[in-house]
């Protein structure tokens, strides 16, 4: 023990010294985040503040883009509040069903991993083929959804062309994507010990009980991280919009990541699309601090330990 | 005392016949066993022996195969953990990490509708009896070893249980407080009065703690009896190998002669016989096996004592040492001899074997009864 000190001493102050070389291994990301991530976020602030044609005279308008926007601009309001719809559907629904999922199928059931496979299998296909896909499913003469609903003597609805249906087929079409977060919610239900529910059924606590009290405060941390991700993703909506309805029938999911990409590569106005981007991304950055500071009062992260010590 | 049972029926606790197979494998094959009231048993073996999966099926927490589990009268075998009126201590403690201590152990009471004031003074006595008043507030994160210890200990006693289940409770903390926890338990018990069992592979836990200890191997229970009846008398050369540190020493020997209550025999190596009171007759054309303890393994000059070997180790102690001695087959023996022992490595020595002190071992591996000085005689009645 005695010698160790002088051995590992000039090893410390080699690796403190180590100069560039640390550097040069990270570079690779450090210059892809500031030309690829940081540049281009700093630089779409700049455009908000100019009238930014794709082609032609550049002028600095301060924040006229922004008045315009929230005080002039109809079009931006129902967007926004299309997509506060979605998100009020695909939030709550994507949490529970990939949560039920997961409990499905960490029951260990016989054919378990070709379920998780075949649950997860979507998540990793592309959104035009999961578009094409669906527009099929959808199609209200020759639908393959309509067709089945049939056998149940049920008349299935025009579920691209109806105002009312059109949101509810983009949101189960997005929701086919939850194989990512039931995997998460997989993996935490798989790293709580087995003990704590034996230790509660020798106590007599019931089985819903061992779900509200033991399995929910174990995956608090999966719970939020699903939440944040989903209000996200909910948010930025647009690959299975644009190509599955075109924002119709009548603008009915006509969503504010549409209006942005309409603003930015239709009507090219590059500085209004550049200042809704941020619009958007204060509303998501809003919506997630809110829920990370609501989730101090229910989250329970296994290796913190806090000052008061309870808030069970 | 703060005994527990709901009802005036005692405790006792019978397994008839108990089977249980994990898919093609048995892990328990036939396990037959009756545990008094207010008796400390602890189940004793090799990892693999049985004992845990035999304490969980006590616990209701595996689906018995075949045989039957009554407690204080009742048939317990299909009925739910809960119902059992048990309450279990896990090796890793199981404590809700998310909840404080004073939750950890009024979850489960709260949950079946107990009143809030008898939670509070039962906690309140709980946490009285094991010292963690002060503590109630904290997160099991917060907490030692042994503290975490406590309060899984705590969330038995606050249901006040007909039995206590305690799986390997020890095994997760330092030797030192091992130790300290071990006569805490002891104490817990007496206060208690309630039946306990505890799992363990250490045997010095279960000779210091229990009543009676369950020695299982391979599924089976291979003796049951105090802790002093195993030692001196084991039933088989499975217990007699396994109770005792260093463990007994064996030689493979032929019968040579039996006499009016003795059998002479005649151990491989050795140059003597040796005559052993013994009112077996064992078939003098099987083999047997002698045991002898290391403690009565005497050290005694080259030429001297039934048999002649090298040591190969002296392990000093500082109170006695343990001399490791290999005979001329390679066979090697360990003698415990007193700690200023002279002998060192490479040293030729003689060893004897006092005749009263030897086990015999038929060719079954059955112990042959065998006689024992009166004083210890009276320590295993008493």
């Amino acid at each position: 023990m005695a010698s160790q000190p002088a051995v590992t001493r000039p090893s410390r102050r080699k690796a403190r010294g180590a100069g560039i070389a640390p550097w040069l291994f990270i570079s690779p990301w450090i210059l892809g985040f500031l030309f690829f991530t940081l540049g281009p976020l700093a630089f779409s602030f700049v455009m908000s503040l100019h009238d930014w044609p794709v082609v032609g005279q550049r002028t600095f308008v301060g924040l006229d883009n922004y008045r315009v926007m929230f005080l002039h601009d109809p079009q931006f309001w129902t967007s926004l509040g299309i997509t506060v719809k979605f998100a009020a559907l695909f939030v709550p629904l994507n949490i529970v069903l990939s949560f039920l999922l997961a409990v499905l199928l960490n029951l260990n059931l016989k054919g378990t991993p070709i379920y998780r496979t075949a649950f997860y299998l979507p998540s990793v296909i592309s959104g035009v083929a999961l578009v094409t896909i669906w527009s099929w499913l959808y199609s209200k003469e020759y639908g393959l959804l309509n067709y089945l609903l049939s056998f149940a003597g049920i008349d299935g609805p025009n579920w691209l062309g109806d105002t009312g249906w059109s949101i509810v087929a983009i949101t189960i079409a997005s929701l086919w994507g939850l194989g990512g977060s039931m995997l998460i919610f997989l993996a935490g239900l798989q790293s709580v010990p087995k003990e704590l529910y034996e230790a509660a059924r020798v106590s007599g606590v019931p089985a819903w009980a061992q779900v509200v009290h033991i399995t929910l405060p174990m995956l608090s941390p999966m719970l939020l991280f699903t939440f944040i991700t989903s209000i996200i993703s909910a948010f930025q909506q647009l690959t299975i919009a644009l190509l599955l309805t075109k924002g119709g029938p009548v603008g009915s999911t006509y969503f504010f990541a549409m209006y942005i990409y309409d603003n930015a590569f239709k009507f090219h106005d590059m500085g209004y699309a550049a200042a809704m981007s941020w619009v958007m991304f204060l509303i998501i950055m809003a919506l997630s601090m809110l829920v990370m500071r609501w989730s101090s009062a229910w989250v329970y992260y296994e290796g913190e330990v806090r000052k008061d010590g309870d808030h069970a | 005392m703060v005994h527990a049972s709901g009802g005036a029926s005692l405790a006792d606790l019978r397994i008839e016949s108990l089977h249980k197979s994990f898919g093609p494998v048995d892990v328990l094959k036939g396990i037959d066993l009756a545990i008094r009231d207010g008796e400390f048993v602890s189940f004793l073996g090799p990892s693999g022996c049985g004992k845990s999966t035999l304490l969980r099926s006590i616990a209701g927490l595996e689906t018995l195969t075949g045989g039957a589990i009554h407690l204080g009268g009742r048939d317990i075998t299909d009925l739910p953990s809960a119902r059992r009126d048990i309450a279990m201590v896990f090796q890793n403690y199981a404590l809700y990490p998310h909840m404080n201590v004073r939750k950890n152990m009024s979850f489960g009471l709260s949950l079946n509708g107990m009143k809030t004031a008898e939670i509070d003074r039962r906690v309140a006595e709980a946490a009285d009896i094991l010292r963690i008043t002060d503590l109630l507030a904290r997160k099991p994160k917060q907490l030692s070893g042994g503290q975490r210890q406590r309060v899984a200990i705590g969330r038995a006693i606050v249901r006040k249980p007909q039995l206590f289940l305690l799986d390997e409770p020890l095994s997760n903390l330092d030797a030192g407080l091992r130790v300290t926890m071990r006569a805490e338990l002891a104490a817990l018990h007496e206060r208690l009065g309630v039946t306990m069992i505890y799992v363990t592979h250490d045997q010095v836990e279960a000779m210091t703690l229990s009543h009676r200890v369950v020695v299982l191997d391979k599924g089976r229970v291979s003796q049951f009896g105090s802790p002093l009846e195993l030692f001196h008398r084991p039933a088989n050369l499975f217990v007699a190998g396994f109770i005792g540190s260093p463990k007994m020493n064996f030689l493979p020997a032929r019968i040579t002669g039996q006499g009016e209550g003795a059998i002479t025999l005649r151990a491989d190596g050795t140059a003597s016989d040796l005559t052993i009171a013994t009112p077996a007759r064992p078939d003098p054309a099987r083999p047997v096996t002698l045991g002898i303890r290391p403690d009565r393994l005497e050290i005694v000059g080259e030429g001297e004592g039934q048999l002649t070997g090298t040591v190969q180790l002296m392990e000093r102690l500082g109170t006695e040492s343990h001399a490791h001695i290999a005979l001329a087959d390679g066979t090697v023996l360990v003698a415990i001899t007193d700690g200023t022992h002279p002998a060192r490595a490479h040293d030729r020595v003689g060893l004897r074997i006092p005749a009263a002190d030897a086990h015999v071992f038929d060719a079954d591996g059955l112990a042959l009864p065998r006689a024992l000085d009166p004083a210890t005689e009276r320590l295993l009645t008493q």
